[in-house]
């Protein structure tokens, strides 16, 4: 690292240096995941049950009118590009911003019930009053910061402790899951594989109208939270330190947590509770971003990535079709296992 | 300590053990009162005389044949509950936590999806089979949470004992779920391997479980000892003369038995083995003599009481047993965690 400068430059310029060399290598990697983001999709375009050559697609992309590939191309499968990477985005972005508010990587929307009471609400919309599309964004959104709220009170002691309000999280999502087990159970039985295959996670029948929703959480709750980024970093040092810093914390805590959950219930009402995406993104982008800030538009990359890619794979790489919910369930949970014995061994697990 | 100062010490046991015999007769008269509730109440109310005609054998009137769909239900869930909650004691008390039980440590997920495995690859069917594998899939998903959760300085505090547990449930559910979704032919039985329930129960599928059963009984009650001085510190209850690894495994044997029997008739019930020993802590005090017995007598009390209410106010149909210990366990799990100090956690 110190070859970069001369041996006896001050220690500000070293730094300087250093900075913008790290500076230039997160731009390098996010440039790199933004690439690769950008294959899958193709990827996905290109190959479904049939192959389109690329160069169809790409017209039809265009606008033109291909025979035998335009249905294809742009009513089954770029809605459902567009859908997964949208939701990933979301999923990625606002598990980073949960797992940096916290301080725990474990402390993603999926594990303390955020995710839960969005999909309650959810569900609820769906089954017993049969609404769709925006109607449900907006019960899910409602619910989510219902639940978050929620959980914000009940760890409020002399003070909020994240290890109080990680747990606290963990039971109330035990019962919210247990609402929607109610909520199923009332379900009439042909609509049950369906409402598991959702609550899954899924991008099946995706349309624009899917989309849409999901698009628009994305510019506005993802807009704020690239603006208060700088907040959030000084929140990482602590209540404390950031209020010595001049963050004005309450409003600002609340501006991003509101923000945070609205993406993560947007995305869940359209695609269903893709699990663990929230979860993998923040700590994978972590790592492929490497230290420094939290790496919040990698962990978005990282999201859309995963669901893509989940999504193909379920699809056309194992035997069967499944939901991609299920393949990143089962990417995740040997991920999870391997993060929770690190950060234990390094932080001891607490908060 | 000198006589006159034991004096009152002496008193002050008789007095708890005068107190602790007059709840277990309490404890007593519930358990009577409820399983005659669980009985009696449902989409149908059945008067005392169709009871005693039906607990006879009779089945002469539609009340009577109701008794005896509804006897081996509430058999069941007396079992069930018993051992959820003696279970749900002998974690505690391995554990040192105040947060374990079965459900919140993922160990009748991994029961419930040691068995959809069985039944989706290798064409398991007979009661038999399910017991064993359940009782394995709640053997491993024990030991693996806990190696996880106490690994790193600090040992199994309860925080990262739930994350574990909170992790691997999901974990190991999303797995069930990818395991079931393609197979339409085993779909049918696919909610009831995420919600537990009592309804159906049948004296057929009681009987092969009691051996299982009575074999976790007997290895946490005589745990009880153990479990008293492994309370005072691991260091402490080897100076005691506790072999402490050996005492552990013993008395987790005997819970992972209890889970996994149950798990595999009823489906993962939570929340039962959390609130029971809290409740019976506050009864009897943390001596593990009494407190065993007691968590698995209020267990079968309140296994049959969210019985009852699931039927009650869902009539004419049904609420899950495990949707109802879930909605009144989970607020007594965020009670609990809000009593202790942060750094407990």
């Amino acid at each position: 690292m110190t070859t970069a400068a001369p041996p006896l430059a001050p220690t500000a310029t070293r730094v300087a240096a250093l900075r913008r060399a790290r500076a230039g290598t997160r731009l390098r990697r996010a440039a790199l995941l933004a690439g690769l983001l950008a294959a899958a999709v193709a990827l996905t375009l290109t190959v479904g049950r049939s192959v389109t050559p690329p160069l169809d697609v790409l017209r039809v992309l265009a606008g033109q009118d291909v025979p035998g590939a335009t249905f294809a191309v742009r009513d089954l499968r770029l809605p459902r590009a567009v859908l997964s990477a949208l939701a990933g985005m979301s999923f990625g972005l606002g598990g980073i911003v949960f797992q940096t508010l916290l301080r725990n990587p474990l402390a993603s929307p999926d594990i303390i019930g955020i995710s839960a009471g969005a999909s309650a609400a959810a569900v609820l919309g769906i089954v017993v009053l049969g609404w769709s599309g925006a109607a449900v964004s907006v019960l899910a959104v409602t619910a989510g910061l219902a639940v978050a709220a929620l959980i914000y009170l009940l760890s409020w002691r002399d003070g909020v402790t994240g290890a109080r309000l990680i747990l606290i999280g963990i039971g109330l999502s035990a019962m919210l899951d247990s609402m929607i087990a109610y909520v199923l159970s009332r379900a009439p039985a042909w609509t049950l594989q369906d409402a598991l295959r959702w609550l899954t996670g899924s991008v099946n029948g995706a349309t624009a109208d899917q989309a849409l929703p999901v698009l628009a959480a994305l510019v506005v709750f993802g807009g704020t939270l690239i603006a208060r980024r700088g907040t959030l970093e000084a929140m990482r040092l602590g209540d404390d330190t950031a209020a010595a810093l001049g963050v004005p914390l309450t409003r600002d805590k609340a501006l991003i947590v509101m923000a945070a959950v609205g993406l993560i219930a947007v995305a869940t009402a359209m695609a269903g509770p893709v699990s663990f995406v929230a979860f993998l993104s923040g700590p994978i982008a972590l790592r492929i971003a490497g230290p420094g800030r939290a790496p919040l538009v990698p962990a978005a990359l990282t999201g859309a990535l995963l669901v893509v890619l989940g999504d193909f794979a379920g699809q056309h790489l194992l035997p069967g079709r499944y939901p991609v919910g299920v393949v990143t369930g089962a990417l995740g949970a040997p991920f999870l296992i391997y993060l929770i014995v690190r950060a234990h061994r390094t932080a001891g697990g607490r908060t | 300590m000198t006589v006159a100062a034991a004096l009152p010490a002496i008193g002050a046991i008789r007095r708890t053990r005068r107190t602790r015999l007059g709840w277990l007769a309490a404890v007593l008269g519930l358990l009577a009162l409820s399983a005659l509730l669980s009985v009696g109440l449902g989409t149908r109310e059945v008067g005392l005389s169709d009871i005693a005609a039906g607990l006879r054998g009779g089945s002469d009137t539609i009340g009577q044949a109701v008794v005896a769909v509804r006897v081996p239900r509430t058999v069941l869930g007396a079992l069930a509950g018993a051992a959820l909650g003696l279970a749900g004691a002998v974690m505690q008390g391995v554990t040192r936590n105040p947060l374990a039980d079965p459900g919140i440590l993922g160990v009748n997920a991994g029961a419930a999806m040691a068995v959809v495995i069985g039944m989706a690859w290798f064409g398991m069917a007979t009661l038999h089979a399910f017991l064993w594998t359940a009782i394995l899939g709640a053997g491993l998903a024990a030991c693996l949470v806990y190696v996880i959760g106490s690994l790193g300085p600090g040992g199994a505090t309860p925080l990262k004992l739930a994350l574990a547990g909170a992790a691997t449930a999901i974990a190991t559910t999303s797995l069930t779920t990818a395991i079931i979704l393609p197979r339409n032919d085993i779909a049918g039985g696919v909610r009831s391997w995420q919600i537990g329930g009592i309804g159906g129960a049948t004296w057929e599928a009681i009987v092969p479980c009691l051996p299982f059963l009575l074999a976790g009984l007997v290895l946490s009650l005589t745990s009880a000892r153990s479990l008293n001085l492994l309370a005072l510190g691991d260091h402490t209850a080897a100076g005691l003369g506790a072999r402490v690894a050996r005492a552990r495994a013993t008395a987790a044997l005997g819970a992972v038995l209890l889970c996994g029997a149950t798990t595999a008739i009823c489906g993962p019930i939570g929340f039962v083995g959390l609130v029971v020993p809290h409740l019976c802590r506050l009864l009897v005090g943390p001596d593990h003599h009494w407190l065993l017995p007691f968590s698995a007598l209020t267990g079968a009390v309140l296994l049959i009481l969210a019985d009852v209410l699931g039927r009650i106010v869902a009539r004419p149909s049904e609420l899950d047993v495990g949707i109802v210990t879930a909605l009144v366990g989970a607020p007594v799990f965020i009670w609990i965690v809000r009593q202790r100090r942060p750094r407990d956690l």
